[in-house]
């Protein structure tokens, strides 16, 4: 197939709405008659529920209803664990409303359905809960004593855990040159879309249908929990999606308002509209990156790496969500990274504690991963006199050792295998952007009395999950071509990237495409949008889908013109005789016309429509290097990033301007979350940042000069297109390597960074510690 | 009490008379009453910038500020920017550098850079970043809305 | 930016409420208008101005007056002018845009030019006030720190007269002053500038326009030898209202000040501070900063910027 469209950096078809303030967020749907719902929260870490009382809220004019957990069905389950389950997660899920006990603060109470959102917040103020508070546990350390349990069914705060194992790894290090043990913890931090949380639902009480937009993600997922919870078939259900504020991995998973605005709904017969607001979002929606661990690396004094011994500790918060033990277990799954490490055991431990629970968020596991291996080997680097580039790249995977297998560290019992790449390529060009060497010679103090230092940080990232995703590519009047998709998107400008395959795959102009998706009724199943997987599944899908029609439209063409599908080929639009030169012979919208009842030149279903899913059960693995050149103002604790690299391979790019975006702004928001962004408790488990005040995300100001390189040097094997995930290469390595470059710029000082984030406070305090 | 009050407002040069509810933001009149829902909510406690609009050509947080303040103001909107659907040259340049993915913080800025380029023309490029420090986007990383805004100022 | 940290809502306390709560809303259009609101309402009442600030503690419902007296309309109350002898009365609804922009202002205060960048951004200097930001008093704010620094006086007035009290006797501790529930900040009276004496403005914040961790405001008067005369440093950022570091500026009266005398005075000044912390900065960061915002602050001073 002509690639005309695939690797060119189109700007996106989609803008124009989003920049006249047309597009449509989802506090930007009104339906008729629509009410507004509010949601109490529990203002304590860990409590009680003695009663709770309504009246008075039931009774303020303009209140429709007002939801406690006693209004829920009686079969109410909780809500379920989606992907990385483990036995014992399932004692710890969350109901939609607290039942008898409260576990974090934000833990929803009730539900109050108003005429507006003024008067339903109005509401909540005098909704009377009587709570006895109780001790609350808000670190892994504290919650392992189990003298606080959470869960009562569970027994202990220690809900599930589990071991990967590589190899004899006791043995590498009994017999080891050297050896090092380190402690680090990654702070608590989140994604923030700028777009907080909502959904509008809507029954028809006549026809049994139940309308709910705002779902994304992962909706088809979701529809199916709502079905069991509100016991309805699931085919009466239709989600739409929105235009998307963003998501990051946050937004989209099941939480308890999934459950309780649709019910709302069903139960005052109006449409109903919940959004959040961002002192909600900061503490309602998913927390990430949380991890203590303890790790001990073995290696030659030649800086041979031996094996990786780890105890990792996720703090998970006060219930088990949809993501189950992500965090943990892809921390642990990938914790040897890009590297020839033969022997590898790691315990992975869940810890509840009394805090908003934890789920993914851009790069989960593997910025915390990177932080606790990248350090590491800085720090063997400098206790064996090597190079930490050398070091690096001495252990490497090479590309004639590819497909390189890792071994069993995925926790649905499958072996990682490196399909394709060429770390060593990734990592020279991104140390040449930073002019690596030249930094490394200067002096760390420089005339203005800061000091610098220079970091670098490798990785390797799993993405193009499966295990399918489908694709149904209709032609219609006129020519266009409509293709429906079960992904979703949140701004990554799916609509563009899946035209662009498409009208590669099928040989039409990129503007007779129209792309819809994220309605649950485009497919009837569909595995979502996260884990960087929409390129390589649901474009490999439309691969093939667009292979599919085309071979249905050739063949109607043939039909008509009385000759063999092999003699045709369709083109820009257009059908042309391949064995006659001369212009085109048929155009699609004739074509169209053939394939009509009535018209029809080839018996069979009328129409011009393929459905295809790809299928795989491997993840196709993306990889690169990043390198920082900062400077610290040992006085402020302050931070300036001179100079940020991020050499990213993506096997196959099919939009430059796109895939570039991704990695400028997964490196901004990764140096964000590694200086600026915390999500604070205080030890009773109230959360500290609980607003934009506290909660300090960058502006243009904090943002340093990136340059990310973006490269095709290894395609994928597994798929059709040769593509790997694009949109969490570049954050997930930003903890480790301005960690990395903070620990060179103040090694004089003995400083070495063993915990996030890189706050003012926390470097004046590391100084202070190491050189008293 | 008196709860309520008549107002008289410009916005994007078409006049509105409207009784509005005192402790209403101009946000949610903008929004709710008028249907422009362009104006985006990110955080209700002005530091997200995506609500910003121009009040008598000023760029201010609309959720700061109360409806029943702009009686007799007048308010740009991104809506009002390309009325008839002909993109500006600043939409362009969104468009050309990729300055926006999820668009949720596109109006806010487009606002910013509106009130900033009338002001100064041709800014440098630390002018353009000091100028939009007040509206977070969580998606580009900014780099590409600094280039789009240089490459208006340029042309 | 807004409001600090130091008032975000304990979340026990807010319930995540984003839209305000009821109140009554008056939009006077003359000073007697608007005392005479205050006197009846007192305590009950809040003053409207750039709303920065209060809006974001209405939108939380961290306050909830019954009242709230916009005085966004009354006449006279804004406008910069530069009196004879070179001082400066600005009235309390001056905008920080226009306090930034004014080229009065730069010639008779040029360290609230060179300070008005540091306050947020613009779309909250385009609102912001002066009398707002200096009658909310937030610790970490800059005005504050600047009026005590350029020894202001202010005029507050209510139904029944004017008083006026200097910058220094204003600030009393986190977000309280001296004005009483009926009385409004109606103007700000900066003196003259002296000569010879020349200021430094630094601050320490995780990003720029956020409130400082630690800042400093500071004036040197070095006469014809070198010698300094006078000097004033004032904190922010470091205590419930600016901060008065006598023992430093006691440090470099009577020296010609050097690297040396300017890190001895610094160090005084962290010896005799007693900051809080808070999720941002801890007690013992600001102890340790504000030594050397101070010690940045003079050495700008001392690089000649004239006043």
């Amino acid at each position: 197939m002509t690639q005309n469209y695939i690797g060119a950096p189109i700007t996106r078809k989609e803008d124009a709405r989003f920049l006249t303030g047309r597009a449509t967020y989802l506090d930007d749907i009104k339906r008729p008659g629509m009410l507004h719902a509010a949601i109490l929260r529990s203002p304590h870490a860990h409590a009680r529920i003695i009663s709770i009382d309504t009246k008075e809220a039931l009774s303020m004019p303009g209140v429709s209803a007002v939801i406690t957990y006693n209004d829920l069905p009686a079969s109410i389950q909780p809500i379920p664990v989606r992907i990385f389950n483990l036995p014992g997660l399932e004692r710890c899920l969350q109901y939609p409303l607290a039942g008898d006990k409260v576990r974090y603060t934000g833990d929803p109470v009730a539900v109050v359905v108003a005429e507006n959102r003024y008067i339903a917040e109005d509401a909540l103020e005098v909704i009377a809960v009587d709570y006895e508070p109780l001790p609350a546990v808000a670190d892994v350390r504290e919650g392992l004593k189990d003298d606080v349990v959470l869960h009562d069914e569970a027994g202990t705060n220690l809900t599930g855990s589990t071991t990967l194992n590589v190899g004899d790894v006791d043995q590498a290090f009994s017999n080891a040159e050297y050896t090092r043990k380190e402690e680090f913890h990654t702070h608590r931090h989140t994604g923030n879309p700028l777009e907080t949380r909502g959904l509008v639902a809507e029954y028809d009480a006549g026809t049994g249908q139940l309308s709910v937009w705002g779902p994304t993600k992962v909706p088809h997922f979701n529809r199916n929990i709502l079905s069991n919870q509100l016991d309805m078939d699931r085919e009466n259900i239709h989600f739409f999606e929105p235009d998307v504020g963003g998501g990051f991995g946050i937004r989209g998973e099941f939480y308890p308002e999934d459950f309780l605005v649709p019910f709302a709904a069903i139960r005052v017969g109006k449409p109903v509209k919940w959004v959040e607001d961002r002192m909600e979002h900061l503490m309602a929606a998913n927390h990430s990156r949380e991890v203590r661990c303890q790790v001990e690396i073995a290696a030659k004094k030649d800086g041979t790496l031996l094996g990786i011994r780890a105890d990792i500790y996720g703090d998970m918060g006060a219930y088990v969500r949809t993501h189950g033990c992500v965090v943990p277990a892809l921390t642990a799954g990938m914790l040897t990274g890009p590297y020839r490490i033969p022997s590898y055991r790691a315990n992975i431990n869940c810890v509840m504690t009394n805090k908003t629970g934890t789920g993914t968020y851009r790069g989960p596991g593997l910025y915390e991963g990177a932080f606790i291996r990248e350090r590491m080997l800085d720090l063997v680097a400098a206790d064996l006199g090597i190079d930490p580039a050398q070091l690096r790249l001495n252990n490497l995977v090479r590309p004639d050792e590819m497909p390189y297998t890792v071994g069993l560290t995925r926790i649905d019992g499958k072996e990682t295998v490196f399909d394709s790449g060429n770390y060593p390529s990734a990592f020279n060009q991104a140390l040449a952007k930073l002019d690596y060497q030249a930094l490394k010679s200067q002096p760390r103090k420089a005339s203005d009395g800061r000091y610098h230092g220079v970091g670098i940080s490798s990785y390797v990232e799993p993405t193009g999950f499966g295990p399918y995703e489908g694709a149904r590519i209709t032609l219609t009047e006129g020519g266009i071509v409509k293709v429906y998709l079960g992904i979703t998107t949140l701004g990554q400008g799916h609509e563009t990237v899946m035209a662009q395959i498409c009208a590669d795959g099928l040989g039409v102009p990129m503007d007779s495409i129209q792309i819809f998706h994220g309605s649950t009724d485009y497919l009837p199943e569909s595995v979502g949008t996260f884990g960087s997987r929409v390129t390589v599944m649901a474009g490999s899908a439309i691969t093939m889908a667009a292979g599919a029609l085309r071979a249905k439209i050739l063949e109607t063409s043939a039909a008509y013109l009385d000759t063999e599908p092999a003699q045709l080929e369709l083109r820009a639009g257009q059908v042309y005789s391949k064995v006659s030169a001369g212009g085109p012979v048929l155009d699609l919208a004739r074509v169209v016309q053939l394939a009509q009842e009535g018209n029809q030149t080839v018996p069979g279903e009328p129409g011009l429509e393929a459905t295809e899913y790809f299928r795989i059960e491997e993840w196709t693995y993306s990889y690169g290097t990043h390198a920082a050149h900062v400077a610290v103002d040992a006085e402020t604790g302050l931070i300036e990033i001179l100079h940020y690299v991020v050499a990213e391979d993506v096997g196959r790019c099919i939009n430059p301007l796109l895939t570039h975006g991704q990695s400028v702004g997964g490196a901004a928001q990764g140096i964000g979350g590694t200086i600026l962004e915390e999500l604070v408790y205080d030890s009773g488990g109230q959360l500290l940042a609980g607003t934009f005040m506290d909660y300090l995300l960058p502006t243009s100001r904090d943002i340093p000069p990136i340059d990310s390189i973006i490269l095709e040097e290894a395609p994928s094997p597994l798929n059709p297109l040769g593509a790997k995930g694009a949109g969490e290469g570049a954050i997930l390595a930003t903890g480790a390597t301005l960690a990395n470059a903070v620990s060179d710029a103040l090694a004089d000082f003995g400083v070495n960074v063993t915990e996030l984030p890189l706050s003012p406070d926390n470097i004046k305090r590391w100084i202070r510690e190491s050189h008293p | 009490m008196t709860t309520n009050r008549s107002i008289r407002v410009t916005v994007n040069g078409q006049e509105y008379q409207r009784e509005v509810e005192v402790r209403m933001t101009l946000a949610d009149f903008l929004r709710e009453s008028l249907d422009l829902t362009g104006t985006h909510l990110g955080c209700e406690h002005g530091v997200c910038g995506a609500c910003t609009v121009l009040l008598n050509g000023e760029a201010v947080r609309s959720c700061l500020m109360l409806a029943v303040q702009t009686d007799g103001a007048s308010i740009e909107t991104v809506e009002g920017l390309a009325p008839d659907g002909e993109l500006t040259s600043l939409q362009l340049a969104f468009q050309q550098n990729h300055a926006l993915q999820c668009g949720f913080c596109t109006p806010g800025l487009l606002m910013t850079a509106t009130a900033f380029l009338r002001e100064t023309p041709n800014p440098t490029e630390e002018q353009i970043k000091d100028a939009i420090s007040g509206n977070i986007c969580r998606c580009t990383g900014y780099h590409s809305i600094i280039q789009a805004i240089k490459d208006v100022s340029q042309s | 930016m807004g409001i600090s940290a130091k008032e975000t809502p304990n979340v026990c306390d807010s319930n995540q409420i984003m839209k305000p709560p009821k109140f009554e809303y008056f939009a006077p259009e003359t000073l007697a208008e608007a005392t005479a609101l205050l006197a009846e309402h007192g305590d009950d009442a809040k003053i409207l101005a750039g709303g920065q600030s209060l809006m974001p503690m209405l939108n939380m419902r961290m306050v909830r007056p019954q009242v709230l007296v916009d005085l966004n309309g009354v006449a006279d109350l804004g406008g910069v002018e530069q009196h004879l002898g070179g001082g400066l009365t600005i009235g309390a609804l001056t905008r920080q845009r226009e306090l930034e922009r004014s080229p009065v202002v730069r010639e008779a205060a040029p360290v609230i030019s060179a300070a008005m960048p540091y306050l947020g951004h613009v779309q909250i200097r385009n609102r912001g006030t002066i009398g707002g930001s200096l009658s909310h008093a937030d610790p970490a704010a800059e005005l504050p720190a600047l009026c005590t620094a350029l020894d202001a006086q202010f005029v507050l007035t209510s139904s029944s007269g004017e008083r006026t009290v200097p910058a220094r006797d204003f600030f009393v501790t986190d977000l309280t002053t001296a004005l009483e529930a009926q009385e409004i900040l109606t103007q700000v009276r900066i003196p003259p500038p002296v000569d010879g004496s020349s200021w430094g403005f630094y601050e320490v914040c995780r990003r720029e326009g956020d409130f400082a961790l630690a800042g400093a405001v500071c004036m040197v008067h070095l006469d014809a030898s070198g010698t300094c005369q006078d000097a004033r440093i004032i904190l922010f950022g470091v205590g419930g209202a600016p901060v008065r570091a006598d023992a430093g500026v006691g440090a470099l009266i009577g020296t010609k000040p050097d690297a040396a005398s300017l890190q001895k005075a610094a160090d005084a000044v962290s010896q005799e501070l007693e900051p809080p912390g808070d999720i941002h900065a801890s007690a013992q960061y600001r102890k340790e900063v504000g030594g050397v915002v101070v010690r940045r602050a003079l050495a700008q001073a001392l690089e000649g910027r004239s006043q």
